[in-house]
């Protein structure tokens, strides 16, 4: 247990995890900020101001069409041969315009509405602050392999598995910590943003419960990045370890391999790409398709599906994290301390 | 005297594909008894590092046994972590922090209580520079925060790596005196260095180890008896009578070797038949003293580490003890050429 607090209080007062957080809360915080200035709540004398707009708009589109519609018809009638170059069939009569393609929102101000936006946000909240918790798992082990804090906590505590397992244990703690503080002030700042300068929605218990799930589902995501990038760094005994892997991932899963799968005929090459997966695990689920299998000269087609689904999304994430903690306990175990 | 550290047959083996094998330690033996204040000695790779940290488990040894204040270790280590204090190697710290913030990080993991954080900053001098961060130290500043370090946990063992290291004259004084004032305390000392002078003030006792064996242990006073001959160095009124001293005594039955401007005489019982068979002769001393040996001699003989004008030394270079082949891609002399001693020789049964 005291190996525990020590390591609490190491994570926090590492300066890299100070830096870190601070930026990831002033990135996050420019969000909310954004939303606030851009948002303008509708009172119902804007919404009524926008719904004449809209309908002198329409009035207006509708006159153009019809006068456009007589031109062409004189025109026609005088036997021009070009009509339907320059009014299309019929004289545009089918295209006429719709009072509803003229939505008094579109002559507002944008308003924000918290119950179709909020979902949204929570996938930027989790991509920034796994980011944040990739660097601060990596190096809080990498920087104590490589300054030799790690040697020398092995001399006060020579258990070298159950002194990793803390260290993963406290990150993922802390983590977990700054996960839920953060989380529930990016969901304030939102909620008071709908509720004094846009919209709320509507607000049921299962909506909460759709946001809450997603809230998992983000934090979730935020944890394994955080221990996948501790246990690069911890098998490289490096925090650049973890970072040139990440750096490589990302180049070999999104820009060479769809450069390369493509160009190799690979059936649903979208299934090789992180992001996909990351997609899916954010968006309950996601179809992908196989556009190899279409032959456009032949017509329509309709490629094959594939599904996946958050739990596929989960196990895949799960594996890897599985994989790279594994080695890194492993050779923890069986390397010697150098 | 109970021992506190024992070693036996102690074997570390690297094996590489590029490189092959290397025998870092080669069935290496040590035993330090409590209470002392005991020199760990080598030339630079011969497995005193590897020797400390397979003792503390940072490395795993492929052979040979080791007890820690009667314990068996790796095994039993963590059941006497506590009661050994140790620094390896050059002293590694997280350099933003500052050397309060170091201490008490690693009070609070191994459950010491913080008071005794500032005990051993006061006792290694940093009290007052406690608060600045470990990045803006000297080397010898680190070097005693690293001490203070190892001394948090009150220990009954304390093993120090090149303490000495960086530090001024007044601190390798201060820490003489500290090392000196433990042992009197009942704190058994293990003292890595290569400041041979200050080993052989401070130690009761020195194992000397080369390529990966022991090759010299016991009291020092013993080791450096065991490296003297008794020889006798004996200066002449006129250096051109030199010849004929030196035939006299080697005719008398004494080792004769013969310097420019002296003799060195072994193989006599009493000084005083040197100045008979002298005087018979005709020649008269000016100079009797008997020839000193002190441990860096004693060091370099033993390691066969003395530097050889217009030779470069490798870092490998170094007496191989023992009739096994030679460990390692660079073997040194055979037992007993050279300058090298034959056998390891020294207390202990060895």
């Amino acid at each position: 247990m005291s190996l525990a607090k020590a390591e609490v209080r190491r994570l926090f007062k590492r300066r890299l995890t100070r830096i870190v957080l601070i930026l990831a809360l002033l990135v996050l915080a420019a969000f909310p900020v954004g939303f606030f200035i851009s948002s303008q709540k509708a009172s119902p004398e804007t919404r009524a101001a926008a719904e004449v707009e809209a309908q002198q708009n329409f009035d207006q589109v509708s006159r153009d069409h019809n006068r456009m519609i007589e031109q062409c018809e004189a025109e026609k009638a005088g036997g021009s041969t070009t009509t339907e170059q320059m009014y299309g069939p019929n004289c545009g009569k089918d295209w006429a315009p719709t009072r509803d393609q003229f939505r008094a929102e579109d002559y507002m101000q944008y308003e924000f509405n918290f119950q179709e936006e909020f979902p949204i946000s929570l996938f930027v909240f989790s991509g920034i602050l796994a980011m944040a918790a990739f660097l601060i798992g990596a190096s809080f082990v990498g920087a104590e392999w490589n300054s030799g804090g790690m040697m020398n906590l092995l001399l006060w505590r020579p258990r070298r598995l159950p002194v990793l397992a803390t260290k993963l244990l406290v990150l993922l703690g802390g983590i977990l910590g700054v996960a839920v503080v953060f989380g529930a002030l990016w969901t304030a700042a939102f909620w008071s943003i709908g509720k004094f300068d846009g919209a709320v929605g509507k607000l049921t218990s299962g909506v909460w419960q759709s946001f809450a799930l997603d809230g998992v589902r983000g934090v979730g995501l935020i944890l394994v990045v955080a221990a996948v990038g501790f246990g690069l760094a911890s098998l490289g005994r490096h925090t650049a370890m973890a970072l040139g892997a990440a750096t490589g991932v990302f180049v070999i899963s999104e820009i060479g391999l769809r450069i390369a799968l493509p160009l190799v005929q690979v059936p649903f090459p979208d299934r090789f790409y992180l992001s996909t997966w990351a997609g899916a695990w954010f968006g309950k689920e996601m179809t992908i398709y196989n556009y190899r299998e279409c032959d456009f000269a032949q017509g329509v087609c309709n490629p094959g599906e594939m599904l996946l689904t958050w739990q596929d999304a989960g196990l895949v994430f799960g594996i890897g994290a599985v994989v790279v903690l594994g080695l890194a306990f492993w050779t923890m175990r069986r390397r010697d301390i150098t | 005297m109970a021992a506190v550290l024992e070693i036996s047959g102690l074997e570390k083996t690297y094996r590489s594909k590029r490189r092959g094998i290397r025998r870092a330690l080669d069935g290496f033996d040590m035993q330090v008894d409590a209470g002392q204040v005991h020199g760990f000695l080598g030339p630079n790779g011969s497995g005193k590092t590897t020797t400390l940290k397979a003792l503390l488990g940072l490395v795993r040894s492929t052979g040979g046994t080791m007890r820690l204040l009667g314990e068996p270790v790796p095994d039993r280590l963590p059941q006497v972590a506590g009661r050994v204090g140790a620094i390896v190697e050059s002293p590694q710290f997280f350099l933003n922090f500052t050397a309060q913030d170091t201490l008490s990080l690693l009070a609070d993991a191994g459950g010491v209580r913080r008071e005794r954080v500032t005990e051993v900053l006061e006792l290694v001098g940093l009290r007052e520079r406690a608060t600045e961060r470990v990045k803006t130290y000297s080397l010898g500043m680190k070097q005693r925060l690293a001490v203070a370090s190892a001394l948090l946990k009150s220990p009954t063992l304390l093993i120090l790596d090149e303490p000495a290291n960086g530090l001024d004259p007044g601190g390798i004084r201060e820490m003489r005196t500290l090392m000196r004032g433990l042992a009197e305390q009942g704190m058994t000392v293990v003292l890595s260095s290569h400041i041979l002078g200050e080993v052989q003030l401070i130690c009761d006792s020195v194992t000397i180890i080369s390529r990966g064996r022991r090759v010299a242990a016991g009291p020092v006073a013993e080791v450096l008896a065991q490296h003297s001959d008794g020889g006798v160095r004996v200066r002449v009124d006129a250096v051109t009578d030199l010849p004929k001293a030196a035939s006299a005594l080697s005719a008398g039955g004494a080792r004769v070797t013969t310097h420019p401007d002296h003799l060195v005489v072994g193989g006599v019982d009493r000084p005083a038949w040197i100045t008979y068979m002298l005087a018979q002769q005709g020649v008269y001393v000016s100079e009797l003293a008997p020839v000193t040996v002190d441990l860096e001699s004693v060091f370099l003989e033993l390691t066969a580490t003395a530097p050889v004008p217009g030779q470069a030394r490798q870092v490998d270079d170094s007496a191989v003890v023992g009739a096994g082949p030679a460990p390692g891609p660079h073997p040194g002399p055979p037992p007993g050429a050279g300058n090298g001693p034959a056998a390891p020789q020294g207390g202990w049964g060895v």
